[in-house]
């Protein structure tokens, strides 16, 4: 992962920040500088906006064979998770077993470690979501 | 004090090992060894979480019961024996995790178990003086213990947040004393990866002569006696020490068993007494009164005399889980699982 990019994104990562349009009212995630339905009757208008945090499992897929910053945790799960705003993202789904794991779980935003730049470099952390805590 | 606790919150992270399993790898009789120690089974963190996400966790849990705007937090300290950087604050991750930055003070604290009653201290100071609104101290630990080192059995991984500020106090600090002595009982020079420890001598000359004299010192500041707490909470290496301190000061069992969280999920270092008396708080009524002490190796105690507030009754505890909620969401693994989780396999690039 690129420092500066990610540097960049650190609201987006740690918090949930994303956008609303002001014109048609939709949500996105990452954060958007113009409404790609509303165009240019959005400009000016896109709000910035934290995230609950909640969502449900839209789909998912168990990974078997990992990135190898990601060998400790297999296999896990990634899933593209709705947030209850509307938005969707892809996100791995942890303190959770493959078994356990269903389309349309409900899940909350957990922050957590997402990679590291070898032993001497930065770690970057983020979101990842789990079960919903009742 | 104006200044006391407005909120908190806890986190423990969900996998469990058992004395059983370690003793099983190193040929000793591990249930023998977890009794002896009064440790059931220990926390260990996932490979993806250390002190930094265990940190964010329990401060976002105290926000999430309090709505205060997180930009009035002025100081962020966070205490731990594991930081993930030796160079680049813990702090500074919270504070940007919780959307509290840019507008305050944030630095990391060092004192072995103590880091984080230590940094309890400070924020109650600087918003006692008025200098800040509110201020946000964390103890929060990943411990190590050597592979086939006696604290293997019960160094774990865990932590909690204190919310302090000046209105709607949850419970009120009557008073601070601290007892603190060059005693090298435990240790761990910069760039080893295990901590070495005086193995006998970290009992008498150091937990229970810090531990007791704070804690009686404070009392005597107070005026108090045991039988005036209803709860005491005191810092938790393993589940013996904190019960014999306890029954040296004449605190009963009951007293203390409620902030005892260390049979269930080890030591959790800086994270213990934060967790502890979250678990008490968790618990406690309007008026009731606890005794908090801490103990840092090197060495030092921390005491705290705290007194529950009528506040409590409309605080909402329920908008973050309980710590018994997260002592009991556990899952077991082996000793093979808990090297790779823990990092103690020598790999390639290593």
């Amino acid at each position: 992962m690129n420092m500066p990019r990610f540097w960049r994104e650190i609201q987006g990562r740690y918090n949930l920040i994303g956008s609303r349009c002001g014109n048609c009212g939709e949500y996105f995630f990452p954060k958007r500088d113009i409404c790609p339905k509303c165009h240019r009757k959005s400009v000016g208008k896109m709000e910035t906006v934290k995230f609950s945090g909640r969502g449900r499992i839209i789909s998912y897929s168990i990974v078997h064979d990992p990135h190898p910053e990601y060998k400790d945790m297999r296999p896990y799960i990634m899933a593209i998770i709705e947030l209850e705003e509307g938005p969707r993202l892809t996100a791995q789904v942890v303190d959770c077993s493959p078994e356990e794991v269903k389309t349309g779980m409900e899940v909350e935003a957990t922050f957590r470690k997402l990679a590291e730049d070898g032993k001497e470099g930065v770690i970057f952390y983020g979101y990842k979501f789990r079960p919903l805590r009742k | 004090m104006e200044a006391g606790i407005i909120s908190y919150g806890a986190y423990i992270p969900r996998y469990r090992i058992k004395p059983e399993e370690i003793g099983r790898v190193w040929g000793e009789d591990g249930a023998a060894r977890g009794k002896g120690l009064g440790v059931m089974a220990k926390s260990v963190p996932a490979p993806d979480e250390d002190v930094i996400t265990i940190a964010v966790e329990a401060a976002r849990n105290a926000l999430k019961r309090v709505d205060i705007d997180p930009k009035d937090i002025g100081a962020i300290y966070t205490g731990s024996e594991s930081h993930p950087y030796a160079v680049k604050p813990t702090s500074t991750v919270v504070a940007e995790a919780i959307m509290a930055s840019p507008d305050l003070t944030a630095a990391d604290y060092e004192f072995a178990c103590k880091a984080g009653t230590a940094a309890l201290q400070n924020v109650l100071g600087l918003v006692e003086s008025g200098i800040i609104k509110y201020g946000m101290a964390i103890g929060s630990d990943t411990s190590q213990g050597a592979p086939g080192d006696p604290l293997e059995y019960t160094a774990s991984a865990g932590g909690a947040a204190f919310l302090v500020g000046k209105d709607g106090v949850i419970a009120e600090i009557n008073g601070m004393y601290s007892y603190t002595t060059d005693t090298p009982d435990f240790w761990r020079r910069e760039g080893q990866p295990y901590p070495s420890h005086g193995g006998r001598f970290t009992g008498e000359p150091a937990y229970f002569r810090h531990v007791l004299t704070a804690a009686k010192g404070m009392m005597e500041r107070m005026g108090t006696e045991a039988k005036d707490y209803d709860y005491v909470v005191l810092h938790q290496p393993n589940g013996k020490f904190p019960r014999r301190a306890a029954k040296k000061l004449g605190f009963s069992p009951e007293q203390l068993e409620t902030g005892l969280l260390t049979p269930r999920i080890g030591n959790t270092y800086s994270g213990a007494v934060p967790l502890g008396l979250s678990a008490v708080l968790d618990a406690a009524e309007p008026g009731n009164r606890i005794l908090a002490v801490s103990f840092g190796s090197g060495a030092g105690s921390d005491a705290f005399d705290i007194t529950v507030t009528d506040e409590m009754k409309k605080f909402r505890k329920e908008r973050a889980p309980l710590v018994m909620d997260m002592v009991n969401d556990e899952v077991f693994i082996d000793y093979a699982t808990y090297v790779k989780y823990r990092k103690k396999i020598r790999r390639k690039g290593d």
